[in-house]
Protein backbone atom coordinates (compact mmCIF):
# COMPACT_ATOMS: atom_id res chain seq x y z
CA UNK A 1 0.00 0.00 0.00
CA UNK A 2 1.09 3.63 -0.83
CA UNK A 3 -0.47 6.33 0.34
CA UNK A 4 0.09 8.52 -2.29
CA UNK A 5 -1.81 6.47 -4.62
CA UNK A 6 -4.36 5.77 -2.24
CA UNK A 7 -5.14 9.78 -1.97
CA UNK A 8 -4.61 9.99 -5.94
CA UNK A 9 -7.64 7.52 -5.90
CA UNK A 10 -9.30 9.64 -3.25
CA UNK A 11 -8.93 12.82 -5.33
CA UNK A 12 -9.76 11.44 -8.43
CA UNK A 13 -13.34 9.82 -7.16
CA UNK A 14 -13.89 13.58 -5.23
CA UNK A 15 -13.37 15.40 -8.74
CA UNK A 16 -15.30 13.05 -10.05
CA UNK A 17 -18.38 14.09 -7.89
CA UNK A 18 -17.82 17.42 -7.99
CA UNK A 19 -18.08 16.92 -11.98
CA UNK A 20 -21.31 14.92 -11.73
CA UNK A 21 -23.46 17.87 -9.89
CA UNK A 22 -27.00 15.88 -10.29
CA UNK A 23 -25.34 13.25 -8.52
CA UNK A 24 -23.32 15.10 -6.04
CA UNK A 25 -26.83 16.94 -5.24
CA UNK A 26 -28.94 13.53 -5.01
CA UNK A 27 -26.01 12.49 -2.34
CA UNK A 28 -26.11 15.79 -0.45
CA UNK A 29 -29.39 16.90 -0.62
CA UNK A 30 -31.87 14.08 -1.33
CA UNK A 31 -31.30 12.53 2.45
CA UNK A 32 -32.68 15.87 4.03
CA UNK A 33 -35.24 16.29 1.84
CA UNK A 34 -36.43 12.38 2.33
CA UNK A 35 -36.46 13.15 6.36
CA UNK A 36 -37.91 15.99 5.84
CA UNK A 37 -40.78 14.27 3.87
CA UNK A 38 -40.79 11.70 7.15
CA UNK A 39 -41.23 14.18 9.69
CA UNK A 40 -44.21 15.78 7.38
CA UNK A 41 -45.65 12.71 6.83
CA UNK A 42 -45.95 12.03 10.49
CA UNK A 43 -47.61 15.78 11.52
CA UNK A 44 -50.55 14.38 12.33
CA UNK A 45 -50.12 11.34 14.11
CA UNK A 46 -49.99 10.82 17.75
CA UNK A 47 -47.10 9.90 20.07
CA UNK A 48 -43.60 10.81 18.68
CA UNK A 49 -42.93 8.17 15.53
CA UNK A 50 -40.54 10.80 14.41
CA UNK A 51 -38.60 10.20 17.09
CA UNK A 52 -38.69 6.19 16.32
CA UNK A 53 -38.31 6.34 12.62
CA UNK A 54 -35.44 9.11 12.10
CA UNK A 55 -32.36 7.53 13.78
CA UNK A 56 -33.17 4.62 11.57
CA UNK A 57 -33.27 6.58 8.46
CA UNK A 58 -30.19 8.58 9.68
CA UNK A 59 -28.53 5.17 9.32
CA UNK A 60 -30.18 4.28 5.91
CA UNK A 61 -28.80 6.88 3.70
CA UNK A 62 -25.28 6.76 3.85
CA UNK A 63 -25.34 2.97 3.61
CA UNK A 64 -27.69 2.86 0.43
CA UNK A 65 -26.47 5.88 -1.82
CA UNK A 66 -23.10 4.86 -1.37
CA UNK A 67 -23.98 1.03 -1.99
CA UNK A 68 -25.46 2.45 -4.78
CA UNK A 69 -23.10 5.14 -5.96
CA UNK A 70 -20.25 2.51 -5.93
CA UNK A 71 -21.65 -0.33 -7.27
CA UNK A 72 -22.22 1.92 -10.23
CA UNK A 73 -18.93 3.40 -10.35
CA UNK A 74 -16.60 0.57 -10.04
CA UNK A 75 -18.28 -1.53 -12.47
CA UNK A 76 -17.75 1.19 -14.69
CA UNK A 77 -13.83 1.02 -13.78
CA UNK A 78 -14.47 -2.35 -14.70
CA UNK A 79 -16.02 -2.09 -18.04
CA UNK A 80 -14.25 0.77 -19.07
CA UNK A 81 -10.85 -0.92 -19.07
CA UNK A 82 -9.59 1.65 -16.37
CA UNK A 83 -9.20 -0.95 -13.95
CA UNK A 84 -7.40 -3.45 -16.16
CA UNK A 85 -5.04 -0.18 -16.55
CA UNK A 86 -4.47 0.76 -13.19
CA UNK A 87 -4.01 -3.19 -12.05
CA UNK A 88 -1.16 -3.09 -14.91
CA UNK A 89 0.81 0.50 -13.03
CA UNK A 90 2.38 -0.04 -9.75
CA UNK A 91 -1.38 -0.29 -7.49
CA UNK A 92 -1.84 -2.29 -4.71
CA UNK A 93 -5.82 -3.56 -4.39
CA UNK A 94 -5.87 -1.78 -1.13
CA UNK A 95 -4.69 1.70 -2.82
CA UNK A 96 -7.60 1.17 -4.87
CA UNK A 97 -10.11 0.09 -2.44
CA UNK A 98 -9.41 2.42 0.43
CA UNK A 99 -9.27 4.89 -2.31
CA UNK A 100 -12.92 4.86 -3.04
CA UNK A 101 -13.84 3.98 1.38
CA UNK A 102 -11.79 7.65 1.82
CA UNK A 103 -13.46 9.48 -0.82
CA UNK A 104 -16.85 8.10 -0.11
CA UNK A 105 -16.57 8.22 3.64
CA UNK A 106 -15.98 12.05 3.10
CA UNK A 107 -19.03 12.20 1.28
CA UNK A 108 -20.91 10.34 3.97
CA UNK A 109 -19.60 12.57 6.41
CA UNK A 110 -20.86 15.80 4.74
CA UNK A 111 -23.82 14.40 4.14
CA UNK A 112 -24.12 13.26 7.87
CA UNK A 113 -23.85 16.95 9.19
CA UNK A 114 -26.52 18.26 6.69
CA UNK A 115 -29.05 15.09 7.75
CA UNK A 116 -28.21 15.68 10.78
CA UNK A 117 -28.34 19.48 10.99
CA UNK A 118 -31.89 19.24 9.17
CA UNK A 119 -33.14 16.47 11.52
CA UNK A 120 -32.05 18.04 14.97
CA UNK A 121 -32.15 21.60 14.00
CA UNK A 122 -35.09 22.37 12.22
CA UNK A 123 -37.07 19.33 12.33
CA UNK A 124 -36.81 18.61 16.19
CA UNK A 125 -35.44 15.05 16.52
CA UNK A 126 -34.17 14.45 19.94
CA UNK A 127 -31.09 13.11 20.50
CA UNK A 128 -29.79 12.02 23.92
CA UNK A 129 -26.15 10.74 23.02
CA UNK A 130 -23.15 12.55 21.53
CA UNK A 131 -24.02 14.32 17.68
CA UNK A 132 -20.29 13.45 16.88
CA UNK A 133 -20.67 9.88 17.58
CA UNK A 134 -24.10 9.74 15.49
CA UNK A 135 -22.02 11.24 12.40
CA UNK A 136 -18.76 8.45 13.34
CA UNK A 137 -21.55 6.00 12.81
CA UNK A 138 -23.18 7.40 9.77
CA UNK A 139 -19.19 7.46 8.24
CA UNK A 140 -18.77 3.94 9.25
CA UNK A 141 -22.56 2.83 7.44
CA UNK A 142 -21.46 4.54 4.82
CA UNK A 143 -18.09 2.64 4.33
CA UNK A 144 -20.00 -0.48 5.00
CA UNK A 145 -21.96 0.68 1.49
CA UNK A 146 -19.22 1.04 0.14
CA UNK A 147 -17.67 -2.03 0.52
CA UNK A 148 -20.81 -4.04 -0.07
CA UNK A 149 -21.34 -2.39 -3.54
CA UNK A 150 -18.01 -2.82 -4.26
CA UNK A 151 -18.22 -6.61 -3.91
CA UNK A 152 -21.27 -7.03 -5.63
CA UNK A 153 -20.15 -4.89 -8.73
CA UNK A 154 -18.01 -8.07 -9.40
CA UNK A 155 -20.81 -9.73 -10.46
CA UNK A 156 -22.70 -7.60 -12.31
CA UNK A 157 -22.43 -7.19 -16.37
CA UNK A 158 -23.80 -3.92 -17.02
CA UNK A 159 -25.48 -0.80 -14.73
CA UNK A 160 -28.80 -2.04 -14.92
CA UNK A 161 -27.76 -5.66 -13.42
CA UNK A 162 -25.68 -3.31 -10.86
CA UNK A 163 -28.57 -1.48 -9.86
CA UNK A 164 -30.57 -4.57 -9.41
CA UNK A 165 -28.67 -6.02 -6.69
CA UNK A 166 -29.89 -3.10 -4.42
CA UNK A 167 -33.62 -4.83 -4.21
CA UNK A 168 -31.98 -8.15 -3.46
CA UNK A 169 -29.09 -6.62 -0.80
CA UNK A 170 -30.16 -3.96 0.31
CA UNK A 171 -34.52 -4.37 0.42
CA UNK A 172 -34.09 -7.02 3.03
CA UNK A 173 -32.11 -5.96 5.30
CA UNK A 174 -34.41 -2.25 5.84
CA UNK A 175 -37.38 -5.01 6.45
CA UNK A 176 -35.32 -6.68 9.33
CA UNK A 177 -33.25 -3.92 10.53
CA UNK A 178 -35.80 -3.20 13.31
CA UNK A 179 -37.87 -0.45 11.40
CA UNK A 180 -41.28 -1.88 11.24
CA UNK A 181 -41.05 -4.69 13.65
CA UNK A 182 -38.94 -4.79 16.37
CA UNK A 183 -35.97 -7.13 15.89
CA UNK A 184 -37.20 -8.87 19.15
CA UNK A 185 -40.85 -9.26 17.93
CA UNK A 186 -39.86 -10.84 14.61
CA UNK A 187 -40.35 -14.34 14.12
CA UNK A 188 -37.24 -16.71 15.62
CA UNK A 189 -35.79 -17.59 11.98
CA UNK A 190 -35.94 -13.81 11.09
CA UNK A 191 -34.79 -12.32 14.07
CA UNK A 192 -31.88 -15.03 14.01
CA UNK A 193 -31.40 -13.55 10.06
CA UNK A 194 -31.40 -9.68 11.33
CA UNK A 195 -28.71 -10.77 13.72
CA UNK A 196 -26.21 -11.30 11.06
CA UNK A 197 -27.34 -8.49 9.04
CA UNK A 198 -25.01 -5.40 9.29
CA UNK A 199 -27.58 -2.43 8.92
CA UNK A 200 -29.52 -3.97 11.84
CA UNK A 201 -26.56 -3.13 13.98
CA UNK A 202 -26.10 0.30 12.29
CA UNK A 203 -29.81 1.58 12.79
CA UNK A 204 -29.44 -0.07 16.39
CA UNK A 205 -26.35 2.33 17.10
CA UNK A 206 -28.24 5.11 16.00
CA UNK A 207 -31.60 4.11 17.82
CA UNK A 208 -29.30 4.04 21.41
CA UNK A 209 -27.87 7.21 20.56
CA UNK A 210 -31.32 8.64 20.50
CA UNK A 211 -32.30 7.16 23.36
CA UNK A 212 -29.76 7.50 25.91
CA UNK A 213 -26.60 8.68 26.58
CA UNK A 214 -24.92 5.38 27.38
CA UNK A 215 -22.40 4.19 24.51
CA UNK A 216 -21.16 1.00 25.35
CA UNK A 217 -23.80 -0.63 23.43
CA UNK A 218 -23.27 2.14 20.65
CA UNK A 219 -19.42 1.59 20.09
CA UNK A 220 -20.19 -2.64 20.23
CA UNK A 221 -22.81 -2.12 17.32
CA UNK A 222 -20.01 0.25 15.56
CA UNK A 223 -17.77 -2.42 16.02
CA UNK A 224 -20.05 -5.15 14.26
CA UNK A 225 -20.75 -2.37 11.34
CA UNK A 226 -16.78 -1.91 10.97
CA UNK A 227 -16.03 -5.72 11.15
CA UNK A 228 -18.49 -6.01 8.32
CA UNK A 229 -16.87 -3.02 6.76
CA UNK A 230 -13.41 -4.75 6.26
CA UNK A 231 -14.76 -8.10 5.45
CA UNK A 232 -16.72 -6.49 2.59
CA UNK A 233 -13.36 -4.82 1.29
CA UNK A 234 -11.29 -7.91 2.30
CA UNK A 235 -14.41 -9.91 -0.46
CA UNK A 236 -13.83 -6.78 -2.69
CA UNK A 237 -10.29 -6.96 -2.91
CA UNK A 238 -10.30 -10.65 -3.48
CA UNK A 239 -12.32 -9.79 -6.96
CA UNK A 240 -9.96 -7.70 -8.54
CA UNK A 241 -8.06 -9.61 -10.31
CA UNK A 242 -4.71 -8.35 -11.85
CA UNK A 243 -5.21 -11.22 -14.30
CA UNK A 244 -8.88 -11.79 -15.83
CA UNK A 245 -10.55 -14.37 -18.39
CA UNK B 1 18.77 -14.39 -26.52
CA UNK B 2 18.82 -11.64 -24.21
CA UNK B 3 18.77 -8.92 -26.77
CA UNK B 4 14.93 -9.68 -26.60
CA UNK B 5 12.22 -7.67 -24.90
CA UNK B 6 9.47 -10.15 -25.01
CA UNK B 7 10.04 -14.33 -25.15
CA UNK B 8 7.41 -16.07 -25.33
CA UNK B 9 7.41 -19.66 -24.84
CA UNK B 10 4.86 -22.54 -25.62
CA UNK B 11 1.49 -20.09 -24.53
CA UNK B 12 -1.80 -21.30 -24.42
CA UNK B 13 -4.82 -19.24 -23.58
CA UNK B 14 -8.60 -20.21 -24.01
CA UNK B 15 -11.28 -17.69 -23.76
CA UNK B 16 -14.91 -19.11 -23.30
CA UNK B 17 -13.68 -23.00 -23.78
CA UNK B 18 -12.35 -21.81 -26.95
CA UNK B 19 -8.48 -21.57 -27.59
CA UNK B 20 -7.23 -18.70 -28.45
CA UNK B 21 -3.60 -19.21 -28.61
CA UNK B 22 -1.61 -22.80 -28.74
CA UNK B 23 1.74 -23.13 -28.14
CA UNK B 24 2.42 -20.07 -29.29
CA UNK B 25 6.38 -19.22 -29.01
CA UNK B 26 7.61 -15.49 -30.15
CA UNK B 27 10.60 -13.41 -29.27
CA UNK B 28 10.22 -9.71 -30.14
CA UNK B 29 13.29 -7.57 -29.96
CA UNK B 30 13.25 -3.83 -29.74
CA UNK B 31 12.29 -0.81 -32.32
CA UNK B 32 8.66 -0.66 -33.53
CA UNK B 33 7.08 -4.37 -34.38
CA UNK B 34 3.03 -4.36 -35.82
CA UNK B 35 1.25 -6.94 -35.08
CA UNK B 36 -0.90 -7.18 -37.90
CA UNK B 37 -3.94 -9.54 -38.54
CA UNK B 38 -7.91 -9.37 -38.80
CA UNK B 39 -9.90 -8.47 -36.13
CA UNK B 40 -10.65 -11.18 -34.07
CA UNK B 41 -7.36 -13.11 -34.61
CA UNK B 42 -5.97 -13.07 -31.27
CA UNK B 43 -3.61 -9.80 -31.16
CA UNK B 44 -5.48 -8.20 -28.42
CA UNK B 45 -5.25 -11.66 -26.41
CA UNK B 46 -1.66 -12.25 -27.11
CA UNK B 47 -1.05 -8.03 -25.83
CA UNK B 48 -2.90 -8.51 -22.72
CA UNK B 49 -0.94 -11.67 -22.01
CA UNK B 50 2.32 -9.79 -22.67
CA UNK B 51 1.28 -6.47 -20.48
CA UNK B 52 0.14 -9.79 -17.63
CA UNK B 53 -3.38 -8.96 -17.31
CA UNK B 54 -4.78 -12.06 -19.26
CA UNK B 55 -5.43 -15.56 -17.72
CA UNK B 56 -3.11 -18.05 -19.43
CA UNK B 57 -3.56 -21.97 -19.50
CA UNK B 58 -0.11 -22.75 -20.19
CA UNK B 59 3.20 -21.53 -21.10
CA UNK B 60 5.90 -18.39 -20.20
CA UNK B 61 5.92 -14.90 -20.91
CA UNK B 62 9.16 -12.59 -19.99
CA UNK B 63 9.46 -9.12 -20.32
CA UNK B 64 12.17 -7.54 -20.18
CA UNK B 65 13.49 -10.69 -18.30
CA UNK B 66 10.82 -10.83 -15.63
CA UNK B 67 7.68 -12.65 -16.12
CA UNK B 68 4.95 -10.81 -17.61
CA UNK B 69 2.95 -9.20 -14.92
CA UNK B 70 5.51 -9.38 -12.33
CA UNK B 71 5.55 -6.30 -10.15
CA UNK B 72 9.10 -4.98 -11.13
CA UNK B 73 7.75 -4.42 -14.07
CA UNK B 74 4.72 -2.53 -13.76
CA UNK B 75 6.80 1.03 -13.92
CA UNK B 76 8.71 0.22 -17.24
CA UNK B 77 5.58 -0.67 -19.55
CA UNK B 78 2.36 1.49 -20.68
CA UNK B 79 -0.39 -0.23 -21.98
CA UNK B 80 -3.06 1.01 -24.19
CA UNK B 81 -6.24 -0.70 -24.41
CA UNK B 82 -8.74 -0.69 -27.90
CA UNK B 83 -11.38 1.32 -25.66
CA UNK B 84 -10.01 4.41 -24.61
CA UNK B 85 -9.19 3.33 -21.03
CA UNK B 86 -9.54 6.97 -19.47
CA UNK B 87 -12.10 8.40 -17.09
CA UNK B 88 -14.94 10.13 -19.07
CA UNK B 89 -15.74 12.54 -16.53
CA UNK B 90 -12.36 14.51 -16.26
CA UNK B 91 -10.35 16.46 -18.22
CA UNK B 92 -7.57 15.26 -20.31
CA UNK B 93 -4.81 16.96 -17.60
CA UNK B 94 -6.81 15.48 -14.56
CA UNK B 95 -6.57 11.93 -16.37
CA UNK B 96 -2.73 12.40 -17.01
CA UNK B 97 -2.62 13.85 -13.26
CA UNK B 98 -4.31 11.24 -11.82
CA UNK B 99 -2.03 8.38 -13.21
CA UNK B 100 1.08 10.48 -13.20
CA UNK B 101 0.50 10.24 -9.27
CA UNK B 102 -0.25 6.55 -9.30
CA UNK B 103 3.26 5.66 -11.06
CA UNK B 104 5.02 8.35 -9.40
CA UNK B 105 6.18 10.55 -12.44
CA UNK B 106 6.74 14.37 -12.19
CA UNK B 107 4.47 17.14 -12.81
CA UNK B 108 6.40 17.75 -16.28
CA UNK B 109 5.64 14.79 -17.63
CA UNK B 110 2.06 15.26 -17.41
CA UNK B 111 2.81 18.33 -20.27
CA UNK B 112 4.91 15.97 -22.26
CA UNK B 113 2.43 13.51 -22.66
CA UNK B 114 -0.23 15.87 -23.82
CA UNK B 115 2.39 17.66 -26.41
CA UNK B 116 3.31 14.43 -27.66
CA UNK B 117 -0.31 13.33 -28.75
CA UNK B 118 -0.82 16.57 -29.85
CA UNK B 119 -3.85 17.41 -27.46
CA UNK B 120 -2.40 21.07 -26.00
CA UNK B 121 -6.15 22.32 -27.53
CA UNK B 122 -7.87 20.37 -25.90
CA UNK B 123 -6.06 19.76 -22.38
CA UNK B 124 -8.66 21.11 -20.15
CA UNK B 125 -11.54 19.47 -22.07
CA UNK B 126 -13.86 16.83 -20.22
CA UNK B 127 -12.64 13.48 -22.02
CA UNK B 128 -16.14 12.47 -22.27
CA UNK B 129 -16.89 15.21 -24.67
CA UNK B 130 -13.98 15.01 -26.70
CA UNK B 131 -14.38 12.89 -30.39
CA UNK B 132 -13.64 9.27 -30.43
CA UNK B 133 -9.92 10.09 -31.98
CA UNK B 134 -9.13 12.31 -29.24
CA UNK B 135 -10.17 10.27 -26.68
CA UNK B 136 -8.03 7.48 -27.95
CA UNK B 137 -5.35 9.94 -28.39
CA UNK B 138 -5.69 10.88 -24.53
CA UNK B 139 -5.91 7.74 -23.71
CA UNK B 140 -2.26 6.64 -25.24
CA UNK B 141 -0.82 9.95 -23.51
CA UNK B 142 -1.25 7.93 -20.43
CA UNK B 143 0.69 5.28 -21.47
CA UNK B 144 3.32 7.94 -22.16
CA UNK B 145 3.77 9.19 -19.06
CA UNK B 146 7.39 8.12 -16.97
CA UNK B 147 9.17 7.37 -20.37
CA UNK B 148 8.38 3.24 -20.20
CA UNK B 149 10.81 0.75 -21.54
CA UNK B 150 8.32 -0.90 -23.70
CA UNK B 151 5.16 0.69 -25.42
CA UNK B 152 2.06 -2.17 -25.71
CA UNK B 153 -0.37 -0.26 -28.09
CA UNK B 154 -3.52 -2.07 -28.95
CA UNK B 155 -5.22 -0.61 -32.18
CA UNK B 156 -4.21 2.96 -31.15
CA UNK B 157 -4.26 4.65 -34.66
CA UNK B 158 -7.95 3.06 -35.47
CA UNK B 159 -9.98 5.63 -36.85
CA UNK B 160 -7.55 8.76 -37.04
CA UNK B 161 -7.11 11.43 -39.32
CA UNK B 162 -3.89 10.10 -41.53
CA UNK B 163 -2.08 13.24 -41.05
CA UNK B 164 -2.47 12.31 -37.54
CA UNK B 165 -1.71 8.81 -37.98
CA UNK B 166 1.31 9.81 -39.41
CA UNK B 167 2.13 12.09 -36.47
CA UNK B 168 2.16 9.02 -34.39
CA UNK B 169 4.09 6.59 -36.17
CA UNK B 170 6.73 9.22 -36.14
CA UNK B 171 6.05 9.12 -32.35
CA UNK B 172 6.40 5.63 -31.99
CA UNK B 173 9.98 5.72 -34.09
CA UNK B 174 11.26 8.46 -31.95
CA UNK B 175 10.81 6.66 -28.72
CA UNK B 176 11.80 3.64 -30.38
CA UNK B 177 14.84 5.77 -30.98
CA UNK B 178 15.27 6.86 -27.25
CA UNK B 179 15.60 3.29 -26.37
CA UNK B 180 11.96 2.04 -26.18
CA UNK B 181 10.85 -1.03 -27.58
CA UNK B 182 6.88 -0.31 -29.16
CA UNK B 183 4.44 -3.33 -29.85
CA UNK B 184 1.55 -1.77 -31.95
CA UNK B 185 -1.35 -3.85 -32.94
CA UNK B 186 -3.13 -2.89 -36.19
CA UNK B 187 -5.81 -4.76 -38.61
CA UNK B 188 -5.21 -2.35 -41.15
CA UNK B 189 -2.50 -3.30 -43.40
CA UNK B 190 -1.43 -0.75 -45.05
CA UNK B 191 0.10 0.27 -41.39
CA UNK B 192 2.54 -2.17 -41.99
CA UNK B 193 5.07 -0.86 -43.87
CA UNK B 194 6.29 1.85 -41.21
CA UNK B 195 6.81 -1.00 -38.93
CA UNK B 196 10.96 -2.06 -38.48
CA UNK B 197 9.43 -5.71 -37.72
CA UNK B 198 6.44 -7.72 -38.62
CA UNK B 199 4.23 -10.13 -37.12
CA UNK B 200 1.67 -11.03 -39.34
CA UNK B 201 -1.12 -12.93 -37.11
CA UNK B 202 -4.48 -15.12 -38.37
CA UNK B 203 -6.69 -17.34 -35.96
CA UNK B 204 -3.71 -17.46 -33.25
CA UNK B 205 -1.13 -18.37 -35.24
CA UNK B 206 1.71 -16.04 -36.40
CA UNK B 207 2.27 -16.49 -40.17
CA UNK B 208 5.29 -14.46 -40.74
CA UNK B 209 7.82 -12.27 -38.30
CA UNK B 210 10.00 -10.65 -40.43
CA UNK B 211 10.96 -6.89 -41.84
CA UNK B 212 8.11 -5.76 -43.75
CA UNK B 213 11.09 -5.88 -46.99
CA UNK B 214 12.05 -9.57 -46.33
CA UNK B 215 8.21 -10.57 -46.10
CA UNK B 216 7.36 -8.84 -49.26
CA UNK B 217 10.47 -10.45 -51.12
CA UNK B 218 9.85 -13.78 -49.65
CA UNK B 219 6.15 -14.00 -51.04
CA UNK B 220 7.21 -12.34 -54.16
CA UNK B 221 4.29 -9.64 -53.28
CA UNK B 222 4.05 -5.52 -53.96
CA UNK B 223 2.28 -4.78 -50.61
CA UNK B 224 2.52 -6.58 -47.31
CA UNK B 225 -1.96 -6.84 -47.83
CA UNK B 226 -0.91 -9.41 -51.07
CA UNK B 227 2.10 -10.70 -49.26
CA UNK B 228 -0.33 -11.86 -46.81
CA UNK B 229 -2.84 -13.39 -48.41
CA UNK B 230 -0.21 -15.48 -50.43
CA UNK B 231 1.32 -16.47 -47.13
CA UNK B 232 -2.35 -17.81 -46.46
CA UNK B 233 -3.01 -19.49 -49.37
CA UNK B 234 0.23 -21.26 -49.35
CA UNK B 235 -0.76 -22.23 -46.03
CA UNK B 236 -3.96 -23.78 -46.95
Amino acid sequence: MTPRITLAVAGRVLTQLRRDRRTAAMLLLLPCLLISLLWWMFDNTYGDPFNRFGPALLAMFPFIVMFLVTSVTTLRERSSGTLERLLAMPMGKLDFLLGYALAFGLVAALQAVLAVTVSVGLLGLDIQGAVWLLGLVAVADAVLGSALGLFVSAFAQTEFQAVQFLPLIVFPQILLCGLFVPRDSLPDVLEAVSNVLPLSYAVDAMTHLTLGTQTGQVWQDLLVVVAFALGGLALGAATLRRRTP
Amino acid sequence: MVNNVISIHGLTVVRSGRPVLERLDLEIGAGVTGLLGPSGCGKSTLLRAIVGVQQVEAGAVNVLGKPAGSAPLRHRLGYVTQAASVYDDLTVRENLRFFARVLGCQDDEVARAVEAVDLGDHADAVVGRLSGGQRSRASLAVALLGRPDLLVLDEPTVGLDPVLRRDLWKLFHDLADQGAAVLVSSHVMDEAERCDQLLLMRDGVILAHDTPEAIKQHAGAEDVESAFLSIVEAAA
